[in-house]
């Protein structure tokens, strides 16, 4: 299983991933419509990318009142069944991240699917913000360059 | 993109009306800077005072902004310059043009002048005219601060002017976010006299893509070669600050006012110095380079806090210009300068200019109110900095820049002062360079590299490549003469298409021979837009555009006198630099051959103007003809 990993410090805000993600939704660039927004506060230069976490417990699916909401574990993701949604809009009320939406244009909730297992937004993120990983792996680059902090600071501990 | 609407918006009046754009504009000028001119040579008549109500200033997106063009986020300004009297036209990044077009205007045509105050607020498709009394005297991070405050908005978008703007100053700039600045010309003095403070944008709206998997797929293939570029990568880490070094060895960097083209002990200003301050780099719209660095002002300057930048130019026209070589100093100055919205590069030459002038004599305690205008002293350049943007004593003088300046300082400061055509030129020594000395002195806004620049080693591409980059035989070496009338129209050309298509030059043939293109630019245009245009279609709305803007400035009286350099070009050799840099003046026979060669690669006559054949192949014999 692969899983979309944001890396909030690498990421520039240049918005580009919301630019994509908006043509292959919709076929027009509206970063409203996007499935993946960047929030900023320019005055100090927070710039974070925000998306569904694809959440094993998610707090959309278990208040979905018609059970429209679930989990595609082949892919790793929560899917919307848009025969049974009834647009009520408590997932958007329910999710801690802001990361379910509403598409003012088609009048429906919308949120990451990862575009079924290629996500096009992390193939245009020029600096790995956003990136597509197997889940085993998930954590080792962290881990890597934490590593290499730490025996960097070891070494000049005993120098 | 049929949609996308112009607003004419008169602040005397509070009119506002709203049009289409007409497709048959779009294949012509696309957008951006190549409508801004139309828009320009149409609504502002020759002789008018750049201050006064009858001036007119546009705030454009180019033809691809906000979509899947790299960095495509570009804003262009425009308005008869209170700086030259000619046209005046400035370009920045950001965030703005996006939001912008999101809102469903490309062109913002803005006319009369405000009683008190006011800021526009345009949100999706509807503009709004604001009492700005509460933002008044703001600087230019507290203002969209408070409109995103007043809107409750954290996402809305905002390009205005700080203290120096309201004051005047006649090289304020409009600043876009904390760096973004369209810089020259003036445009800020300009938005200054209308009492208009800020414009603001919101939008929601879609912005359409004819063939959106295709326009995917021509995005990804673009990004892959801007990634696979050296020079992007260099850039991704190190910014514009990356060409000071080289510019220093070689020679070609302005010291103390032009009486040195290299700082011996130049190191402290290098990019890799930069790093040092540097917290990460940050981006433009849609933009896979991010060369902007981002850093905290250093302590102990009264100003502490987030900031953007410098620039090279801001680097140099702060720091080597004016000998000053702590890299601290730059990084307060430069806050300072964008703080109250005053152009770094015309601030650096006014100031460089002036100290040269109390070192010689020419101006005394009297005229810089006691002020010892010394080279390197970090205080006189904050001093001034003040001085300039309130217009207190010399820098109310200064703040006229350099046509007015010299007037009130006298004959004797004349030669000193280093501008074309009333713009200062910029902190690089062109007098070994004649291709990018012609480039200065024939930029249709005054002295300028943005214009023309040629690609830094187009000289050095072997033949072949030479010939189907440019068509033509480029001049053999970068300090030849022949050669670069054709070398200078091929890029001015270049850039007026980057600039009406709204994307960075930074991504054309400014940076690399190897990027961006009149063939990418089209597959772009025709995926996005659905519009076709071949390579030379492109080409010849470059010229036109181009051609246009040479004609709004003969209509102001400009010509061939004005083509020229400063006169220390012509006299003063090079002092140091290495050895092809060193003992260089511009030779003014040659310089005059260059031009005539430039004027004919133009279809201009020897005056600098087009000739009738010019003006009827290009359409735009019927100049002003009035339709939008």
């Amino acid at each position: 299983m692969k899983i979309l990993m944001v890396d909030h410090s690498k990421c520039t805000g240049c918005r580009l991933c919301e630019v994509v993600c908006s043509v292959k939704k919709n076929g027009a660039v509206n970063p409203t419509r996007a499935r993946v927004t960047v929030i900023k506060w320019e005055p100090i230069c927070v710039e974070t990318p925000m998306l569904c976490q694809q959440c094993e417990s998610a707090p959309c699916m278990v208040v979905c009142p018609v059970k429209a909401l679930a989990r595609d574990e082949g892919i790793g993701r929560v899917t919307i069944d848009y025969d049974l949604c009834i647009g009520c809009k408590f997932c958007v009320a329910a999710c801690p991240f802001g990361a379910m939406g509403i598409d003012p244009v088609a009048r429906k909730v919308i949120k990451c699917d990862l575009c079924d297992g290629d996500p096009t937004c992390v193939k245009f993120c020029e600096t790995k913000a956003l990136q597509y990983v197997d889940a085993s792996t998930v954590n080792i680059t962290k881990m890597r360059e934490a590593a290499a902090k730490l025996s960097e600071l070891l070494r000049k501990s005993a120098a | 993109m049929r949609e996308q609407k112009i607003a004419y918006i008169n602040l005397s009046t509070g009119e506002i009306r709203k049009e289409l754009i007409p497709e048959k504009m779009r294949k012509m000028y696309l957008g951006g800077r190549g409508i801004d001119v139309y828009l320009l040579y149409n609504h502002i008549s020759s002789g008018i005072d750049p201050l006064g109500p009858e001036n007119v200033l546009t705030v454009s997106a180019g033809l691809l902004g906000g979509t899947l063009a790299p960095s495509s986020g570009r804003c262009h300004i425009g308005a008869k310059s209170p700086l030259t009297g000619l046209i005046g036209s400035s370009n920045m990044g950001g965030f703005f043009a996006p939001e912008l077009r999101f809102a469903g205007f490309d062109h913002l045509v803005i006319k009369g002048k405000a009683e008190r105050p006011v800021y526009l607020w345009i949100r999706d498709g509807e503009v709004q005219i604001c009492d700005a009394a509460h933002l008044w005297g703001k600087d230019t991070s507290e203002t969209p601060a408070i409109i995103r405050r007043d809107h409750q908005d954290e996402d809305i978008k905002v390009v205005g002017i700080g203290v120096a703007g309201e004051n005047l100053v006649r090289f304020a700039n409009v600043l876009g976010g904390l760096k973004n600045a369209a810089g020259r010309t003036g445009m800020g003095c300009v938005m200054g006299s209308k009492k208009l403070k800020a414009i603001a944008a919101r939008g929601t709206q879609d912005l359409a893509v004819r063939y959106p998997e295709e326009a995917l797929g021509c995005l990804e293939h673009l990004t892959g070669l801007i990634r696979d570029n050296m020079i992007f990568q260099v850039l991704s880490k190190l910014g514009t600050p990356m060409f000071h070094a080289d510019s220093n060895q070689l020679g070609r960097l302005r010291n103390r006012n032009l009486q040195r083209n290299q700082v011996p002990d130049g190191e402290s200003l290098y990019a890799d110095k930069l790093e040092e301050f540097s917290i990460g780099m940050t981006a433009c719209f849609g933009c896979p380079v991010h060369c902007r660095h981002r850093y905290m002002v250093p302590e102990g300057s009264g100003q502490e806090g987030y900031a953007e930048g410098p620039e090279w130019s801001t680097l140099a026209a702060l720091g080597t210009e004016l000998d000053i070589g702590r890299m601290e100093a730059v990084l307060i100055g430069n806050n300072l300068v964008n703080k109250y919205g005053i152009d770094s590069l015309e601030f650096g030459s006014m100031v460089s200019w002036a100290i040269e002038l109390y070192e010689k004599g020419i101006i005394d305690d009297e005229v810089t109110g006691g002020l010892k205008l010394e080279w390197g002293n970090e205080q006189v350049m904050y001093e001034m900095v003040h001085k300039i943007a309130k217009r207190e004593g010399l820098g109310g003088i200064l703040a006229e820049g350099p046509l007015r300046a010299i007037e009130k300082l006298g004959e004797e400061s004349r030669y000193y002062n280093l501008h074309c055509k009333g713009m200062s030129c910029l902190h690089t020594d062109e007098r070994a360079t004649p291709a990018m000395a012609l480039g200065i002195a024939t930029s249709t806004r005054g002295a300028d590299h943005l214009r023309s620049r040629p690609g830094p080693d187009a000289m050095l591409l072997p033949q072949e490549t030479r010939d189907s980059l440019f068509g033509f035989a480029v001049p053999p070496k970068v300090t030849s003469y022949e050669g670069s009338g054709k070398l200078i129209r091929w890029h001015e050309l270049m850039y007026a298409i980057s600039d009406a298509l709204g994307v960075c030059k930074f991504q054309a043939l400014f940076m690399s021979p190897s990027t961006l293109s009149y063939n990418e630019y089209g597959k772009l245009t025709r995926c996005i837009t659905g519009l076709e245009l071949s390579s030379s279609e492109m080409m010849e709305a470059g010229e036109r555009i181009y051609t246009l803007e040479r004609m709004f400035n003969n209509r102001e009286g400009a010509g061939r006198k004005d083509d020229t350099l400063p006169e220390r070009y012509f006299v003063e050799p090079t002092p140091l630099g290495i050895r092809s840099f060193k003992d260089k003046t511009i030779d003014r026979e040659r310089f005059e051959q260059q031009l005539d060669e430039y004027y004919e690669a133009h279809g201009w006559d020897n005056n600098g103007v087009p000739k009738p054949e010019t003006l009827e192949r290009l359409g735009l014999d019927k100049e002003p003809s009035h339709i939008i």
